[in-house]
């Protein structure tokens, strides 16, 4: 694949997105699908390898966004604010895999949720959930089609 | 040794200290990355994140990305942790700074939950940290952290997480 999709050049287009080699798997209709590759650079914790919680919160900030942009109407939107659960340490060497949901928006406000994974589906690595801002691109909001 | 030592010239105490901050903070791979620093007055820190282009998140404003905001604050509170750990270790005598290396690095707190309130966006520019550990037990703490750019009174992000405190003869 040399040309990439519309959505990974969105994301490509981010240079702090760049600088963690971020990819766009999925997005659509307020989902969003993205991972994180493993990188030396990205170790919190030198005694174990494990990636610092920080990348960790910098990829799901990125997919949860990524997730209200691709919301129906939505224009444009920042982060209000993130919580994040950290249920256990990212294996070494793993890529990491966050899933975000808008699973409700208004016309100023969008709720997100999502989780992160490494290459073992079972218990996330960790959780988030949070409030970002909505920027859409009906003034008013719309009759149900 | 159970008498307390005499006290030592300023520049001695001074070096200690801030060798014992950089092997806390020098060992981190990922603080390097974001190319956060910690300056120390006593036995406060301020963490220092110098703006640099790979932060950004938003290139039309610009503004720094909001997952380096929140990974600069969690940074801020969790060596603050380990540091007042580190500090009141070393005050007591029972820490010497000099056995901390590469090698030997206090282990470092867990991040159990972290939560962020974005409230205004990061310019492009410097942006400080600087956190306060507001509860601190055997095994939990509770961190607050506010990060500010020009002015100290108007932050930018503020938040509070708590972590596991890591035992500390678990591990020499």
């Amino acid at each position: 694949m040399t040309d990439p999709s519309p959505a990974q050049r969105f994301i490509d287009a981010i240079p702090h997105a760049r600088a963690l080699g971020l990819q766009l798997q999925e997005i659509a209709d307020g989902k969003a699908v993205m991972t994180m590759p493993y990188a030396e650079a990205l170790i919190g914790d030198p005694a174990t390898g494990v990636i610092a919680g920080g990348a960790v919160s910098a990829l799901m900030d990125t997919c949860c966004g990524a997730a209200v942009m691709s919301y129906p109407g939505a224009r444009g939107t920042a982060t209000l604010d993130l919580r994040i659960d950290y249920m256990r340490a990212a294996k070494p060497g793993q890529r990491i895999i966050a899933r975000a949901e808008c699973f409700h928006a208004s016309r100023t406000v969008a709720f997100v949720r999502a989780t992160a994974h490494d290459e073992d589906e079972g218990l996330p690595v960790a959780t988030a959930s949070g409030a970002f801002t909505m920027e859409s691109t009906t003034a008013k909001p719309e009759g149900k089609a | 040794m159970s008498q307390r030592p005499r006290p030592e010239p300023v520049q001695i105490i001074k070096e200690r200290r801030d060798k014992a901050l950089r092997a806390l903070v020098g060992g981190i791979p990922y603080i390097r990355f974001l190319g956060i620093r910690f300056d120390r007055r006593g036995d406060e820190l301020t963490a220092v994140l110098p703006f640099d282009e790979k932060l950004i998140g938003n290139p039309y404003l610009p503004a720094i990305h909001g997952g380096v905001t929140s990974a600069f604050l969690e940074i801020t509170a969790m060596i603050e942790l380990s540091w007042s750990g580190l500090w009141e270790e070393m005050e007591k005598g029972t820490l010497d700074p000099r056995a901390l290396d590469e090698a030997h690095l206090p282990r470092l707190p867990k991040t159990i939950d972290f939560t962020v309130d974005y409230l205004r966006s990061g310019l492009p520019r410097d942006a400080y940290a600087r956190a306060r550990v507001n509860r601190s037990g055997r095994r939990y703490a509770s961190v607050h952290v506010e990060a500010w750019q020009d002015n100290r009174a108007r932050l930018f992000a503020q938040a509070t997480g708590h972590f596991l405190i890591p035992g500390r003869a678990a591990r020499d």
